[in-house]
């Protein structure tokens, strides 16, 4: 019988390993009585600028704190269609947003705020000497781009059709951020993913403009969540997002206005 | 099998506890179960992306086990019947992945084996990429199955104790005569067993993979990286694809337990 004991350290261990499995933070911070929170749940590439708004609209709101919860759209819409406490849900695409309206709980109707375009990124010093959308199927480039599951990759394929040339990816992320990671390392020679993530990843990638990038412009759309308990303070946030103080910041990032 | 000790009962109250526990652990299976989509069952099953998935995954994880029994089988007897400065050291060490987190696995093979890492540059003078192919998914699923091997075969060499080696010896046998004749057919359950948690871990990898081998379809792209993927526009799709790595580790289960009792 003692042999059987020498297995329950591993699979203990096998337990801790396979636990950290993805696991959205979900429920907002509990109000601490005297303030109030503001729960604004937006997507991946609005992390830097949603911040900074997130401090301007405390600043101007006292005793109001804002929570936020970035991932890709498509996992925030599908927390929100699950009930999860969201006041305010700012999507990277119009499809994710759709989702939700579709389900009666986007409150005053979603309104565009931004739009991005797709652009070449590559490592510091341009390894592999891309300059155009055509160098990308040279041999021997490895090129990274978005999974056409996903909102970047279905840009990518739209820009790629713009552009007459097939590609042909090492490999197919789920997520932009996770192509920028792949160049950002050197592991890629190329990868397809936003104006935004070229501006925010600094001196480790270099953009390079695409004029077929217009063929596929993302349009971002924020809308307060209904059933919100804090629904005018969520259209307060909304409006700052729209407002010159939202927009500068946006532009500051890199986002073109929407369209 | 020896007589069974006889029974010391537990006390009633142990029950409760335990009963939560493996309702907590079975709960999220039926859940499963009850939200597979049965009608597209076996369309999603066949469809190309899927089988290319399983296809792959089975194949590089079988190949990641042979690695872990190649170097763990080594290793397990070099830290459990030989005794050196630092060995508790390095022991705690090799089975680091154990606890870690697999995208830190992930990024550590990257700055390893990637195209600017470690080694990376003398893989590349000898025209070897390892990044973004088949490889580098073996790797990543060796690096994190490794010690469950390494753990499980340790302990059994340990409670085997050296008795028989020693008698071999004493009769003339070399070490490796007695390496292959006495001490690994002893600990062969557990070497069976820790083979397949390592399969099994190789199985789920999906961390060091996604961050280190890419994802693409029929070359790095497992059954769990197709799963995550799946998720993004047909939720039901990865239910049905989740349902089916449930069957298998039952079955791999099925098989260590069969193994267990026949060995």
């Amino acid at each position: 019988m003692r042999r059987r004991l020498s297995v329950a350290p591993a699979a203990l261990a096998l337990a801790v390993a396979s636990g950290c499995a993805v696991g959205p933070g979900g429920g907002a911070a509990a109000d601490d009585g005297a303030g109030t929170t503001l729960t604004v749940y937006a997507a991946a590439s609005l992390t830097a600028t949603f911040e900074q708004i997130g401090q301007e609209f405390e600043a101007t709101h006292d005793g109001v704190e804002v929570t936020l919860s970035f991932a890709g759209s498509s996992d925030l819409a599908a927390q929100i269609q699950e009930g999860a406490p969201a006041d305010v849900f700012a999507s990277a695409d119009e499809a994710n947003m759709a989702k939700v309206a579709d389900d009666g709980l986007a409150g005053a109707g979603p309104v565009a705020f931004a739009s991005n375009t797709l652009e070449i990124a590559v490592p510091a010093g341009n390894p592999a000497g891309i300059e155009d959308l055509d160098d990308l199927t040279g041999d021997g480039v490895n090129l990274v781009v978005c999974a056409p599951e996903v909102p970047c990759g279905a840009a990518t394929q739209e820009v790629a059709a713009a552009g007459g040339v097939a590609l042909a990816p090492v490999s197919e992320e789920r997520s932009v951020t996770d192509v920028l990671a792949k160049v950002t390392t050197g592991e890629a020679d190329a990868g397809l993913v936003y104006v935004t993530d070229v501006a925010g990843a600094g001196a480790a990638v270099e953009g390079i403009e695409l004029p077929e990038s217009s063929s596929a412009v993302n349009v971002y759309p924020i809308a307060p969540v209904a059933g919100s308990t804090h629904a005018d303070l969520a259209q307060e946030f909304v409006d700052l997002v729209l407002a010159e103080t939202g927009q500068s910041l946006l532009r500051d990032a890199g986002f073109a206005p929407a369209p | 099998m020896a007589a069974a000790p006889s029974r010391v009962g537990v006390p009633t109250w142990i029950f409760v506890p335990a009963v939560a526990g493996a309702v907590f652990v079975l709960l999220p299976l039926a859940a499963i179960v009850l939200r597979t989509p049965w009608g597209r069952f076996l369309d999603l099953l066949v469809s190309p992306a899927s089988t290319e998935a399983l296809l792959l995954s089975l194949r590089t994880s079988g190949t990641s086990t042979l690695l872990c029994i190649l170097f763990g089988v080594p290793m397990a007897v070099v830290l459990a019947r030989t005794s050196f400065r630092g060995q508790g050291i390095l022991r705690s060490l090799v089975l680091l992945p154990l606890v870690l987190p697999p995208v830190v696995g992930g990024i550590a093979l990257l700055y390893t084996f990637g195209r600017r890492g470690l080694l990376g540059e003398a893989f590349e003078v000898l025209g070897v990429q390892i990044a973004f192919s088949t490889t580098a998914v073996v790797l990543a699923q060796t690096f994190v199955a490794l010690p469950f091997l390494v753990v499980s075969l340790e302990g059994s060499l340990r409670s085997a104790g050296q008795r028989y080696e020693v008698v071999a010896a004493t009769l003339g046998a070399s070490p490796t005569t007695v390496f292959r004749r006495v001490t690994l057919p002893l600990v062969l359950p557990g070497l069976v067993s820790g083979a397949v948690l390592a399969f099994a871990r190789s199985l789920g990898e999906f961390g060091a993979t996604i961050t280190f081998a890419g994802s693409l379809q029929g070359v790095t792209r497992t059954l769990p990286l197709e799963i995550y993927l799946r998720r993004e526009t047909d939720a039901q799709a990865a239910v049905a694809l989740s349902l089916v790595l449930v069957m298998v580790a039952i079955l791999v289960i099925g098989f260590a337990r069969q193994g267990r009792t026949s060995l």
